[in-house]
């Protein structure tokens, strides 16, 4: 009885996953529009579920957008006509992967620099640590002799 | 003593910026349409749908426009404050964008809580609300006389919002020659 419990309580989880996946009845005239089309709004986020890609997204206003870029692609726009098309109305945040920029530098470069002054850091403490180990093997030399 | 105080120093950074991000509410997202010009739009009137309301008819005027809908429950918490707005003599011109809404609901709920609305477009698919970048309704927006959005508010207008941002701003708009 307990086994069937659990069973059943697992046959739920993998219920939730299935309802996660979006099926938008979209259907393309060509394979490369189609891809075209999944891979933009797995990069476009949505913004009122701002966790979620509009792929994932089961926000009205995702659907909305969903809408549009199915529109601009079977139109023959560019990825990037697209891009820009939402980045005008909703920002560079629709954008999950930021542009480089003024205001971005920080973000895109900032851990390299991080990475830069660790290893500084390192280099100078490891040569202070080595100078101190030869003047005291120097001492203990004089010591010895 | 001294070896501390660059940790320290760091430590107090550190906390700094957390603190920031605290503050920060990543549900507003900042509009990249502030200080440019209201997108086109012209869609029919909610109450006289074979009148036209356009962009361009809020040349001229302050105009405080406000996304809503009646399927939107936060509407309701600011609705009283336009309501309000709208009977003051020195407030902004209002008009409406009725958003992803049925037309008869929407003017019931115009009907129960008041209409301070000169006139509300009707936007039935939100294509015009994709335009403005609207993401979550309520939105208000604040537009000057040569149709420049100066202002989002997202989320409902507190009475707050309006004593310290908005009023001051419109005030201002409504003083300058342009």
């Amino acid at each position: 009885m307990k086994l069937l419990y659990l069973f059943t309580l697992v046959g739920c989880l993998f219920m939730f996953t299935d309802s996660i996946a979006i099926d938008t009845p979209v259907e393309f005239e060509n394979q490369a529009d189609k891809q075209r089309y999944n891979k933009l709004i797995e990069e476009l986020r949505c913004l009122v579920c701002q966790n979620q890609s509009l792929a994932d997204s089961h926000a009205g206003l995702a659907q909305d957008l969903r809408n549009e870029v199915f529109r601009m692609v079977v139109a023959g726009d560019s990825n990037k006509e697209i891009i820009e098309y939402l980045i005008t109305r909703y920002g560079d945040f629709v954008l999950y992967r930021p542009p480089v920029k003024n205001t971005t530098y920080l973000l895109w470069f900032g851990p390299f620099l991080m990475l830069i002054i660790a290893l500084v850091i390192i280099v100078r403490v490891i040569r202070v640590r080595a100078s101190d180990l030869t003047i005291e093997d120097e001492e203990e030399g004089h010591d010895l002799s | 003593m001294n070896r501390y105080l660059l940790p320290l120093a760091l430590f107090a950074v550190l906390v700094l910026f957390l603190a920031i991000g605290l503050g920060i509410d990543p549900k507003r997202v900042p509009s990249p349409l502030i200080d440019k010009p209201l997108p086109a739009f012209n869609l029919p009137k909610l109450k006289t749908p074979d009148y036209n309301i356009k962009s361009t008819d809020f040349y001229g005027e302050v105009v405080l426009l406000n996304v809503w809908a009646s399927w939107c429950v936060s509407c309701r918490a600011e609705h009283p404050l336009f309501v309000e707005l709208a009977k003051s003599n020195n407030g902004p011109s209002i008009y409406g964008i009725n958003y992803k809404d049925k037309r008869t609901d929407a003017i019931e709920w115009l009907k129960y809580f008041g209409n301070p609305y000169q006139a509300s477009a009707f936007d039935q698919h939100g294509l015009t609300g994709i335009d403005l970048g609207v993401y979550g309704v309520p939105e208000t927006y604040i537009i000057d006389r040569s149709g420049i959005i100066r202002y989002k508010h997202i989320g409902p207008v507190t009475q707050d919002a309006l004593n310290k941002k908005i009023m001051p701003l419109i005030k201002k708009l409504k003083a300058s020659n342009i």
